[in-house]
Formats: C-alpha cells, sequence, structure tokens
C-alpha cells in the first residue's frame, strides 16, 4: 500500500512572533472562487458609491480682491506661486501652500488687469500685467524697494501702448513677449516700441497665446470671431479660421504641440489640430453658456474650462462631455481657471473677487499611502473602469448635484438643440436637392483660410 | 492584509498570487520545484483535464530520456496552455465579432489579450503550489476498497492517523453534522437534541447544550461564531457559547438547512415543503416558496451559482432562487422519494440518491443523467468532496468512488463498515482527506486519501485563521454581500450586455405590457371600459352600469357590477363603524388619535 493524506503543521501557516508577517497562501483555481463576476460587480458598486461618498473638491477660497479676477497666470516654474489681476486694477500674488497673499500691487493698473504671464526661467520671479490703461508693467516681488501694505510697489520696467491691452503672453525662451489690443504686438524686452505688429484683419483681439513648445507659432483670437495663426520667424500671420461665434480665450497642449483648444461664445469648447483646422478635433459640449477660459493639464490629456454659468467643468480632452462640473455657492461668473502644475489642483478666479482651489480628481487625496492602500485604491478604479456601462455603477458614477438653474437651463438646450435637429431632418426630407449633412465638428466653422 | 484581498480581478489577482506564494521562499529553490510541481499537475488536476493526463505522462518519459533542454521549454508552454484554460474567465472568447469603432475594437482586442494573459499567468503560478494531493495506491493483489481504516492507519504519518477517531454518542443519535468552510470546526446535531461545537482537531469543544426537542438538522452561519438549528418547530440561531440569539418563526417544522455565504442567506425547506430564503444579517424573509409536493427532507446549496437544489417526496429535484416564485428548473431523478443529495463544488455535477436504491449522478449544466450506482440498501447521505470523491452511507457502509463523475467506475475506492450503526449524514472535511460520517451511535472521522484540496486559499477560507482574520473577513464579507436576485442558473449573467437594441427592448416591453393586460382582463381584473366613470363621487361605476342599462338583461357584465356594488356597500358599512375620530380628513387632528 502507497499512501500519502494531506498533513500540514501547524508551524508552516503561522508566524513565529508577532513582527512577522502573516502567512496567507495563495490559491488561484476559479473553484475556489465562485460567484466572482457579482462579487466583483457588488464591490464596483460599493467602490463608485464611495468615490461620490469623498468627492469634495472644493479646497479653499482664498479672499483678498475687492473686484472680480480677469487674469491669472501659473508660474510653470514654481508650482506654488500664483498671479492674479482683478476689475480694479489691483495685482495680488499667492502662496498656495499657505493659501494668503504674500505680495499685492492695490493699483497696478488703472482699470481692468486683462493679463499676467510670468517671465520664464527658474532664476527670475518677475512677472508682466496689462491694462486697459495701455500699460505693459514688470513687477518683481524681490526686486523692488519694501512698501507698506496698501502702497503700490515700484515696477521694475513699464512700456506704454497705443491701445488698451487685452492679452499678453511671454516667449518660452527668448526675452519676447507679444500683446494683444486691436492688433497682436511682439515686443523686445530692451525695447520700448513693438517689433513687430501683427495684424489679419480683426477690430480687436480677444487674447494672444504663445505656444510653448513649438516656439515661434503663437494665437490670438478676435471679436470677429477669428482665430489667427502666426510666425515670428516671418512675423506674419499663418492660417485663419472663422468661427460662427467669437472664441474667448486659447490654450495650447503642453504635449502636443499642434493641438490647442479654444473657449467659444457658443457653450462648447473646440479643440484643433493647427495642421488642418478645416474642422475641430474635437467638440466639448457641456455648459449651458459662454465658456470664458480654458487650460490644458500639464499632462495634456485633460482640459478645465471656466465658463460665465458660474461652473467648471473638467474634460477628458478624447470625450464630447465632461468628467466632473464644479461649483460653489457663492461662486460668480468664472472668468479664469488654471491647472496646477503638478495635475493635481485646480485654480478659478470668479466675477466674486475669490481665489478658488479645487481637487482636479475630486474623490482624490493626497499625503503618502501604504501599499495596500495603493493596492486597494487601484483595484477600486480598475473595477469601477470595468463595470462603468453597467447601469447601477453609471447612474452613481456620473450623480452630481447641479445647482437647480443649471439643470433646466442645460434640459431647455437639449430641447433647443434637439428640436432644431429635427427641424433640418424634416426639412432634409422634403427638399429636392439636399446637401450632404455637416459634421458636428465643421458646424461652427465658417472658414479657413492661410497665407 | 485585506486590502490585497481581491478575489478574482484577472490580472490583478493572478499576479498578486505570484507574489504571494512567492514571499516565503527563496527563488533558487522556486526553479529547482518548479519542472517537478509542473510534472505532477496533470495528476493533481486529472479530473478536468484526464483525457490527454496519460499521454502526457509517456511524453514525460520520453523527455526524460531525452536531451532535457530542447524538450522542456516546449512541453511548459503546452503544460501552461492547458492549464490556462482551466483559468480562462469569463467564458470562450474565441468569438471575434468585428464591431465598426476602430477605437472600440482596440479595446476589444485590449481587453481579450489582458484575459489571457491572466490566465496564462494563473496557470504558471501553479507551480508556487506548495501542497501536494493525498493518495492511495494499490499494489500487487491489494485493492484501494479492501483497505481499512486500521490498516491505513498504520501506513500513516502520526498526524493523519490521528483523524481517524469514533465519537461515541449513543443517547441522542442519530448525528446530522456540518464542518465549516475552513474544515476546523465541526457541529453536530443529535436527531433527540444534543448541539455541540468542536474545534475537531484539537479536540477542543466550543459549546455544548441540550435543547430538548427534536433536532433535524444543523449548519455554521458565515463563520464559526454562529449556528443555526432546525428544530422540531422552528429554526434556532445559537452563538458559539450556545446561547439562543434567535428563532426564525418563518420556517416551520425545518428538516433541512443551507446557508448560502456570499449572500448571508438562511434556507430551509421543511415538514410543509416550503423553501424559506431568510437574510441573517437583517432578518427580513427574502423568498418563501411552495413547491406544492408534500414534506421535503433534502436541501442542498449549488456553491457555483448558490441556487438552492430541494429533493422532494416523488422523486424531483427542484432548484430555487429566492427571488424566483416558480422553481428555475425541475428534475425527475427519481421513482420514489429522494433520499440525499450532493453537489459537486464545479456547478457540474449532481449526485442524488433515492428508496429506489440508486445512487444518480446528474450533469447539472444541461439537467441530463450520466450514470448510477447501485448501493445494496437506498443511501441516506451523500457528499462529493472538493477533488470530486463521491461517498454515499447506505446503512452500516459508507462507499467512496474516485473518479465516479465523468466516467463510471466499477469498483469504489474506498468501503468502510461501520458495525451496528446506520449512517445519517455524511461530510468530506474542506482542504483534509478526512470524511466525517454522523450516524446512530456519534461520529465517526475515516480518512480518506486524496479527497480534500490540498492547496487552500488564506482569502477564501483559512484552517489557520487568527482571530483578528476572522473578525476582518466577516466585516469585508458583509461589504461584499451579493443582493438576493444576483443567484441564477448563470452566475455571470451580472454585468453582461443586453445585445438587444433600444428600439427593440422598448418593443418587447411593450409587447410584455400587453400580454400582461390581456391576462389581467381575462382574469377580470378591469371593468369593461364603457362601464368606467371618469369622474369621482358618491356614484359607483357600477351602479351607473346598472341604471343604463335594461333590467331584463343579465349577462355576465351585469353580474360583475351587481357584485361591485355589494363589495362597495361593504365596505361603506365598515368604514361606518369607526368612530369620527377615525375617519375623515381630519381625523389627524383629534387628540386621543395621536
Amino acid at each position: 500500500m502507497k499512501v500519502k493524506a494531506l498533513s500540514r503543521s501547524t508551524a508552516d501557516f503561522t508566524r513565529e512572533t508577532k513582527s512577522d508577517i502573516q502567512i496567507l497562501p495563495r490559491n488561484v483555481d476559479p473553484e475556489l472562487h465562485p460567484l466572482e463576476r457579482a462579487r466583483e460587480y457588488k464591490r464596483a458598486l460599493n467602490a463608485a458609491k464611495v468615490e461620490r461618498m469623498l468627492a469634495k473638491p472644493f479646497i479653499a477660497g482664498l479672499s483678498g480682491h475687492i473686484d472680480g479676477i480677469y487674469s491669472m497666470a501659473k508660474n510653470p516654474w514654481d508650482l506654488d506661486r500664483i498671479v492674479t489681476g482683478s476689475g480694479d486694477g489691483e495685482l495680488r500674488m499667492w502662496s498656495l501652500s499657505s493659501q494668503e497673499t504674500i505680495w499685492r500691487a492695490p493699483e497696478a493698473h488703472r482699470g481692468i488687469v486683462k493679463g499676467v504671464c510670468n517671465i520664464p526661467g527658474g532664476d527670475t520671479d518677475r512677472f508682466l500685467s496689462v491694462g486697459t490703461d495701455k500699460m505693459v508693467k514688470v513687477w518683481s516681488r524681490t526686486e523692488g524697494a519694501v512698501a507698506d501694505d496698501g502702497v503700490t510697489p515700484e515696477t521694475v520696467a513699464s512700456y506704454s501702448g497705443k491701445h488698451a491691452f487685452s492679452g499678453i503672453d511671454h516667449h518660452r525662451r527668448r526675452p519676447l513677449f507679444a500683446t494683444s489690443s486691436s492688433l497682436v504686438e511682439v515686443w523686445d524686452v530692451e525695447r520700448s516700441e513693438p517689433i513687430a505688429n501683427l495684424t489679419w484683419g480683426a477690430d480687436t483681439i480677444n487674447t494672444v497665446r504663445m505656444n510653448q513648445t513649438e516656439v515661434n507659432v503663437l494665437a490670438s483670437c478676435g471679436t470677429d470671431r477669428s482665430i489667427i495663426l502666426y510666425d515670428l520667424r516671418t512675423n506674419s500671420p499663418l492660417a485663419k479660421l472663422l468661427m460662427t461665434l467669437s472664441t474667448n480665450a486659447i490654450s495650447w497642449n503642453p504635449m502636443e504641440a499642434f493641438m490647442f483648444a479654444t473657449a467659444n461664445e457658443d457653450h462648447n469648447i473646440y479643440t484643433f489640430d493647427m495642421r488642418r483646422m478645416d474642422h475641430a478635433v474635437n467638440v466639448l459640449r457641456d455648459h449651458v453658456s459662454a465658456v470664458m477660459d480654458v487650460d490644458y493639464s500639464p499632462t495634456g490629456q485633460e482640459l478645465v474650462s471656466a465658463s460665465y454659468d458660474r461652473t467648471l467643468r473638467l474634460w477628458d480632452v478624447g470625450n464630447g462631455h465632461s468628467r466632473d462640473v464644479y461649483h460653489a455657492k457663492r461662486m460668480q461668473r468664472v472668468f479664469c481657471a488654471k491647472y496646477t502644475q503638478d495635475n493635481k489642483y485646480i485654480l478659478s478666479g470668479s466675477d466674486d473677487g475669490n481665489l478658488r482651489l479645487w481637487r482636479a480628481r475630486a474623490s482624490e487625496r493626497v499625503g503618502i499611502k501604504s501599499n495596500r492602500e495603493r493596492a486597494t485604491i487601484e483595484y477600486a478604479d480598475k473595477l469601477k473602469d470595468r463595470f462603468k456601462y453597467v447601469p447601477e455603477v453609471r447612474k452613481v458614477l456620473r450623480h452630481r448635484n447641479i445647482p437647480t438653474a443649471i439643470k433646466k437651463a442645460s434640459q431647455t438646450k437639449q430641447v433647443m438643440l434637439q428640436s432644431r435637429k429635427r427641424k433640418e431632418e424634416n426639412r432634409r426630407k422634403h427638399e429636392k436637392d439636399a446637401k450632404p449633412r455637416v459634421p458636428e465638428r465643421k458646424k461652427a466653422i465658417i472658414g479657413t483660410s492661410s497665407k | 492584509m485585506f486590502a490585497a484581498a481581491k478575489l478574482g480581478a484577472d490580472e490583478a489577482t493572478a499576479r498578486r498570487a505570484h507574489h504571494t506564494g512567492s514571499d516565503g521562499e527563496g527563488s533558487a529553490s522556486e526553479s529547482e520545484r518548479a519542472p517537478r510541481t509542473l510534472r505532477d499537475q496533470p495528476a493533481k488536476s486529472d479530473r478536468t483535464t484526464r483525457p490527454s493526463a496519460g499521454k502526457k505522462r509517456k511524453g514525460d518519459k520520453q523527455a526524460a530520456e531525452a536531451p532535457e533542454d530542447t524538450k522542456e521549454p516546449d512541453e511548459i508552454q503546452q503544460r501552461t496552455a492547458l492549464a490556462a484554460k482551466k483559468y480562462q474567465r469569463g467564458g470562450p472568447s474565441s468569438k471575434t465579432t468585428k464591431v465598426r469603432s476602430k477605437r472600440a475594437q482596440a479595446s476589444l482586442d485590449h481587453a481579450k489579450r489582458r484575459r489571457e494573459e491572466a490566465a496564462e499567468e494563473a496557470a504558471r503560478s501553479e507551480m508556487l503550489l506548495t501542497q501536494d494531493a493525498g493518495f492511495l495506491e494499490a499494489e500487487g493483489l491489494e485493492r484501494t476498497y479492501k483497505f481499512t481504516q486500521a490498516q491505513l492507519a498504520e501506513n500513516l504519518d502520526l498526524a493523519s492517523a490521528g483523524k481517524i477517531f469514533d465519537l461515541k454518542l449513543a443517547d441522542f443519535g442519530p448525528y446530522a453534522l456540518r464542518y465549516s468552510d475552513n474544515g476546523r470546526h465541526l457541529l453536530l446535531g443529535g436527531k433527540r437534541g444534543h448541539l455541540a461545537s468542536i474545534d475537531w482537531r484539537s479536540g477542543r469543544l466550543g459549546c455544548e447544550l441540550h435543547v430538548r426537542e427534536t433536532v433535524r438538522d444543523v449548519t455554521w452561519l458565515h463563520n464559526q461564531s454562529l449556528f443555526a438549528a432546525a428544530q422540531k418547530k422552528y429554526v434556532y440561531i445559537y452563538d458559539h457559547t450556545g446561547a439562543e440569539v434567535h428563532c426564525l418563526q418563518k420556517h416551520v417544522e425545518p428538516t433541512a438547512l443551507g446557508f448560502l455565504p456570499f449572500h448571508f442567506l438562511l434556507a430551509s425547506t421543511g415538514m410543509t415543503g416550503q423553501v424559506v430564503f431568510q437574510d441573517v444579517t437583517e432578518g427580513a424573509v427574502v423568498g418563501s416558496h411552495r413547491p406544492g409536493l408534500g414534506p421535503s427532507h433534502v436541501l442542498k446549496v449549488n456553491p457555483y451559482n448558490a441556487v438552492v437544489h430541494v429533493g422532494h417526496g416523488n422523486g424531483t429535484v427542484s432548484l430555487w432562487a429566492p427571488k424566483q416564485g416558480k422553481p428555475l428548473a425541475r428534475m425527475l431523478c427519481h421513482r420514489g422519494p429522494v433520499q440525499a443529495m450532493a453537489i459537486d463544488r464545479s456547478g457540474t455535477y449532481m449526485a442524488t440518491s433515492g428508496l429506489d436504491g440508486r445512487v444518480k449522478v446528474w450533469d447539472i449544466r444541461n439537467f441530463k443523467p450520466l450514470h448510477d450506482y447501485k448501493t445494496k440498501q437506498p443511501a441516506q447521505a451523500l457528499d462529493i468532496s472538493q477533488r470530486g470523491l463521491l461517498a454515499a452511507g447506505w446503512g452500516p457502509h459508507v462507499s467512496v468512488w474516485k473518479d465516479a463523475l465523468s466516467t463510471r467506475v466499477d469498483n469504489p475506492y474506498m468501503t468502510q463498515l461501520l458495525p451496528g450503526v446506520s449512517t445519517s449524514a455524511l461530510q468530506f472535511v474542506p482542504y483534509d482527506d478526512v470524511l466525517g460520517v454522523g450516524h446512530s451511535q456519534g461520529l465517526s472521522s475515516l480518512v480518506i486519501p486524496g479527497s480534500g484540496e490540498p492547496n487552500f486559499d488564506a482569502y477564501v477560507a483559512n484552517p489557520y485563521q487568527t482571530t483578528k482574520q476572522r473578525q476582518e473577513s466577516e466585516v469585508k464579507s458583509l461589504l461584499d454581500k451579493l443582493a438576493p436576485d444576483t443567484i441564477a442558473l448563470d452566475p455571470t449573467f451580472i454585468a453582461r450586455l443586453d445585445p438587444r437594441s433600444q428600439a427593440q427592448k422598448m418593443r418587447e416591453s411593450a409587447v410584455a405590457e400587453r400580454e400582461r393586460y390581456a391576462q389581467d382582463k381575462e382574469e377580470g381584473k378591469y371593468l369593461d371600459s364603457s362601464v368606467r366613470n371618469k369622474t369621482k363621487g358618491r356614484n359607483s361605476t357600477a351602479k351607473r352600469y346598472l341604471r343604463k342599462t335594461q333590467a331584463n338583461v343579465t349577462d355576465l357584465k351585469k353580474l360583475q357590477a351587481l357584485e361591485r356594488v355589494e363589495r362597495e356597500k361593504q365596505q361603506r358599512e365598515q368604514a361606518s363603524d369607526l368612530p369620527a375620530e377615525h375617519k375623515g380628513a381630519l381625523s389627524m387632528f383629534y387628540k386621543d388619535q395621536r
């Protein structure tokens, strides 16, 4: 007889001392894990609920500005500092870690501060501001003489232009900056007059943005509903795109230099490939009022937009609808929004004069996580991803408490769009020579031309 | 520790199993062991991959003669591919219908690739399993079924030989018994009222009590801290100290109990024939069904899909889910009452025994009989072990068949005579080579080599569980508690894509609605539309109809209306019996009413 029966020694499966790790053998045989799909579904549902339970996107509101915040600049070389300009001409520099103002210039400009931007390079804390008072001013927190609080510090330099400015952006490397007014002007830091004037038929330019990767390209958008691309090497416009409504802001994708996103008056955000501008790459539609600002995340995969409907929305660039919407009871029209350079936070400046700090992922928490914690989170994410199309899970994941006004407005808008579509289809049915359907990505584009 | 307790996220589990397994040992010893374990593998899982196992063995010998390093990788790959089939999740992925969107197609392809990788990795992780299954082989003219437990004890190691014992409890038998999921705790229920829980390996008594009434069946709930007993009139729940916690009065004269560990449902059937499901976490009765076939004494839970199988007096076995009012299936299994039943853990095979003296094996995927075994007396108890051994207790005998489910074998694997007793219950101990036999004289514990799963998963059932671990796993399992409506014959139906289009769904639901309406109408639920009154008031529709129709015409409609008038009158009378403060819209403002 040859015989052997299972006989385990207790010592093999129990730890000797309390400091040892527990001995937990695994066996992945499916027969030992019955009903695993049902259990994973349940876990996915629980994970979705926990996610919504932990979704507390708002971190802090930084108050100080008396008027609304209409311009904002983040510093690519410094995570902590942020500069804002308000409607009464005040400039403030904030420290995000301590959540307070660390420098301010009460009467930096007469009138609205329309644009601020940092001077590149980690070795300087200089930044530029433009206002409707036709001035470009260079500021520094450390270089100027220390002034009492409430007294406007000295500027480092200033340039005067011929028109009220509406936007400013600095070249990535060279000492150049571009301003927008009734035309786009390129300035050399050393000179008091612009070195180039760039125009292509627009009456007023809303903003100008320099490409930070493909550094010789800049884009502007004007009140004549145009988006114009310029080349710095030839000092001439490259291409022009005319849309049905005007564009309020432009953001270049930091990872894909040829892509940019535009915030449009028609409630939508359009992303474009500058090589083929006859159609938008994607149309992001969820806002119920004009989009005032848009900013790419440092990864280039996500977008944040600020809108006149008093909300911020977060988008995946590939999807047509927002993944999240942020609002606060006292937040008014939002005029500027930025993703921070660590991809973790969002800043918004609104009409009510508060700078707000939000989480980029509402249910995520900072801090070092243990391996176990991380594994749990990853597992939960995977489950949510796997079961996201199951109605119960989707319902939980997509649920948001939205202000009634916005909910109502979006319902009304939905009805309007549908009826418009229905009408078009009806007309098409009874037309003799119906024109081919225009894709949604081309609908808002009137035409393109290049030089 | 439970952060990692993810029982089956495809790739994650496989990978983690890999890590956990390799925790304790050095990599050198692993690589040495790998080929040996792999070669052993087909024998280990011979139940599933049986046809190929013999061939592999031959190939193995050749490989041993030929230069090792040329043949080995090929063979390993083949083995892995074979084993990977076992770990394939979500059904066969051979269907390659193309979808229109390129992006969707890419993501489908990606998911498929990941699934295959996960299965392969899981198969590869088999080499990390540390334990080998037990075996019993006869040499020469010996036959395995001739070996007695006494002979086995002489040849076994001391620890295993210690598992052969008898508990002499002659006073209160016959006994029902149940081992806990990790095989560590034993629950005994004597017909004449004796209840006891024992940590049977150490012999430590958990609790012991006498309930002074009939005990027909016992079961553990989710762990060894609670157990249920089917007593004379109701089901009672006791805690680990033996204190009565609950009396479940919805289970009337229960005879058999079953527990669904993932749903936290206690199922019972009894002398009334009713199948009752009760949620033990919140106490709600989630299902109560009347098969209408008289008293039944057999109830088993299918571990694969949590469907409850109930054996009836007319020889049928019906399959029940708590939320379906009708049985999911009904099988005629025997001529004469069903005596005992057992279901294997893969949910493929069911064995039943009837008073006709047969033990039949069924394929419950398609409800077809496979083959049957004869016992000289009707088998009173059946069980299927984790590795697919079939045990039957008939009179004083216990027979165990090996590989008896997929094929018909001529001779049993082991037999044992327990003189002077009659067996009443059988259960293989999970993760051990032991068969517990409850009988009129107490309990006998027999060693059946090769019956138990050698490698346990500590996150599923851990025989060496500490108190802390038990508490944590209790919390985890409560969080993952499944809703009763997740029970169906195919447990993978959850989150599956509904292939119907939106229009089709609407159409079908409209058709169903129409059918329902037609049926209701036929049953006389609605009055004819010509009778219906649009406004509300003292005037009833039926009265109006009676007024409007000719007095000398009597048809069905008129009879209905008369009946309705009568009913309304009764209702009015009932309402008028109430005192003023109890009726009318203002009743809530009366003082004594609040």
